[in-house]
């Protein structure tokens, strides 16, 4: 820690004091679950990097963004259109709600029994530990599900840039106007706040930045279909996680630099558990940083993980912008159309989602689902027992757990978990 | 001896204080280290159960799962239950989950069987198995300690009855008050304002029953809808459980001769399967 980034976190308004025991159980955590992991690619090491520099280098980098001209928005939401954000010279960052943090505080703001990652967003907020809020021009709240965007209401009174946006709720040509016309208004407002206008040429470049990123973390899921699998999800998660925070042009890059050595390890039968260890597809909530609670006790108990259907993964990232769009508001449609495509539980029916996670389980070639709800999650909780049900009538297995951030139930999770496996052998 | 060959049967001078070679062939340990109570089961070749040993958990397992181990004679052992990873680590020796545990264990005593419930001190569990014996799918209980041993435990002391009285007192009672919390918190202070009311307490003994068994029935049909239900762990002692919930789901409740070393039993069937001595 330099002194240089103490000066930073005091002149953002960070509590310093709070921030230091933050990142301390942070880089102990990170030790604990990803150092210590066996056979890791080399490559990882990028991201190691990243990581003991999440609230350093990156927010040093940002800052410099912004002493040049360029606004920083930050967003809780996949549907949050990252293309525009570029097109209009900002950058997009993912904000903090992976951990616990200043919960006495949080719930004489929200109700107890509001989800963990709800909660933890606040956290961030009221602990004032969290740079990339603190640097954030634009702060995007999303109306998804009742938690969010009733807590948006209250967040809007503890920051000042709060912009809310609208999102349908079914899939229907009037849910599609909306999310239409909901990212006119977005672009429009990105606008106001960079006093940059999206040209077409600035559309088209950052259409193919964004998808140059999803095609790059769709390299390396077809790289977890092989047995043994390259790279544990704990690592693959990590590489999904950074996704939110990293520059665009250097994470694809450095994906990719990651997946030339699993390339080699795949052509090597090389993995990082032996051939044959029961693989498992996670599907549900976000699991943001730093939430390896799950793929922690899954791969320590003798099963990797090889996918995760979430936010956090193949949700957010499966599908591509199309890039044959020459004018704006051809674009726009075609930014319009991919995001429709996302599966989120907010949508009534859902039943996209069911289907992925079937061919996800096939191409995967899983031996089971984890379906991972938040608890109070009602949307994704409603959605796990349908899951199940279809899952358990084509023969799969499922293991339905409800949890928080805490590690209270850890041992209990546990015992769950290894008994899923032992099913599953 | 030890049979380092076998796997996941891992040596260590540690695991079997004063092993000696037996004259009665080889025999095989399991140890199911509770919340409440270590349990221990020796088998020999056949399966047959030749040890049977309990003792309370304490403030430190390792040393009363040492005791119990103490002059016992084994070719092999296994550890379950929430303490198998303590175990693990200070003996060096393999797990299983109580769940495949108590699967296990039950199947053997009762050959049939396609459910098993479990309730121990801290979870309780509803287990369907397939037709071969295997898991097909389980469910427990959340963190707490709501329909669990504990629970009736703390219950029983509030209402002034032994644990081993609770389930015959709660018997006798003709009709059962309604307890609408499950959480051990909030029952105990509701059975306090019953008792503050001059309610019968054999009467809210029922009530408290009959809600251990609404949640428990419920786990059971989450997973498994018809036949035989194999009632296993310390709470399978309990005459009224046993009684309410064969009443509530209209099925047949077996229980062992001791419900609560039917994970243990399972442990010790699993060392003898690993090592190929019985199927």
């Amino acid at each position: 820690m330099t002194a240089d980034y103490r000066l930073m976190w005091t002149n953002l308004g960070l509590d310093l004091n709070a921030h230091d025991a933050l990142l301390a159980v942070l880089g102990k955590a990170y030790q604990e679950i990803y150092l210590s992991q066996k056979n890791r690619p080399d490559a990882m090491g990028y991201f190691d990097f990243v990581m003991s520099e999440v609230h350093g280098l990156r927010i040093k980098e940002l800052l410099d963004e912004k002493a040049a001209g360029r606004k920083i928005i930050g967003s809780y939401c996949v549907f949050v259109p990252e293309e525009i954000v570029l097109a209009a010279n900002a950058t997009l960052v993912g904000l903090c709600s992976g951990a616990d943090f200043a919960t006495e505080n949080v719930e004489k703001l929200l109700p107890r029994n509001t989800c963990a990652l709800i909660k933890s967003s606040f956290g961030f907020k009221v602990g004032k530990v969290c740079p990339y809020l603190e640097s954030a021009d634009m702060i995007v709240g999303e109306n998804t599900c009742d938690g969010k965007k009733k807590a948006y209401e209250t967040l809007g009174h503890l920051v000042k840039n709060l912009y809310v946006m609208d999102l349908p709720q079914v899939k229907s040509e009037q849910g599609k106007a909306l999310l239409r016309a909901e990212y006119g208004r977005f672009k429009a407002a990105v606008e106001k706040l960079t006093s940059a206008t999206v040209t077409p040429e600035s559309l088209k470049k950052a259409i193919l930045t964004v998808n140059a990123k999803r095609a790059a973390i769709h390299r390396l899921s077809s790289l977890r279909k092989a047995d043994p699998t390259p790279i544990s999800g704990l690592d693959a998660l990590l590489a999904n996680q950074v996704f939110f925070y990293d520059n665009p042009a250097r994470f694809t890059e450095s994906v990719n630099k990651l997946c030339d050595e699993l390339e080699k390890r795949v052509k090597d039968k090389t993995g990082v558990f032996p051939e044959k260890t029961p693989r498992i597809l996670v599907s549900g909530c976000p699991q943001a940083v730093p939430n390896w609670k799950l793929p922690l006790i899954v791969e320590t108990s003798g099963a990797v993980i090889v996918g995760e259907e979430s936010c956090v993964g193949e949700r957010g990232t499966r599908n591509l912008t199309d890039e044959s769009g020459e004018t704006i508001e051809e674009m726009m449609e075609d930014i319009v159309d991919r995001y429709f495509q996302v599966d989120c539980a907010i949508f009534t029916p859902n039943p996209d989602r069911l289907n992925h996670i079937e061919e996800m389980v096939k191409a995967f070639k899983a031996d089971g689902v984890i379906h991972y709800g938040l608890q109070f999650c009602q949307p994704y909780l409603m959605e796990s027992i349908p899951v199940e049900k279809a899952l358990e009538e084509k023969g799969i297995p499922c293991l339905r757990i409800e949890t928080d951030y805490s590690m209270e139930d850890v041992g209990q999770l546990k015992t769950r978990v290894e008994a899923f496996i032992e099913q599953l052998r | 001896m030890w049979d380092s060959s076998r796997p996941g049967l891992r040596p260590s001078s540690n695991n079997c204080a004063n092993s000696k070679e037996s004259k009665v062939g080889k025999q095989f340990t399991g140890i199911d280290i509770g919340s409440r109570t270590i349990k221990l089961v020796v088998v020999d070749e056949k399966g047959e159960i030749v040890l049977s040993l309990q003792t309370d958990t304490s403030f430190d397992p390792i040393f009363e799962a040492k005791k119990l181990l103490n002059g016992v004679h084994c070719d092999g052992i296994i550890a379950t239950g929430y303490g198998r990873n303590l175990f693990e680590i200070a003996f060096d020796a393999p797990t299983v989950t109580e769940i495949k545990a108590h699967a296990i264990g039950a199947r053997a005593l009762f050959p049939d069987a396609r459910t098993v419930l479990d309730i121990g001190g801290q979870d309780s569990k509803a287990i369907a198995l397939f037709e071969d014996g295997r898991v097909r799918k389980f469910e427990m209980n959340d963190r707490c300690a709501a329909g669990t041993g504990k629970f009736l435990e703390i219950m029983a002391r509030t209402l002034g009855f032994t644990i081993e009285d609770f389930g015959r007192e709660a018997l006798l009672a003709e009709t059962d008050l309604n307890i609408s919390s499950m959480c051990t918190v909030f029952a105990e202070s509701e059975v306090t304002s019953l008792i503050a009311k001059g309610e019968n307490r054999r009467e809210i003994a029922r009530g408290l029953h009959a809600s251990v068994i609404r949640r428990a029935a419920g786990m059971i049909q989450r997973v498994a809808n018809g036949g035989d239900i194999v009632f296993t762990g310390g709470v399978a002692k309990n005459t009224c459980m046993q009684k309410m919930l064969s009443e509530k789901l209209g099925r047949n409740v077996l229980v062992a001769a001791d419900p609560q070393q039917v994970g243990a039993l399972g442990a010790a069937l699993l060392v003898a399967k690993k090592m190929n001595i019985i199927r």
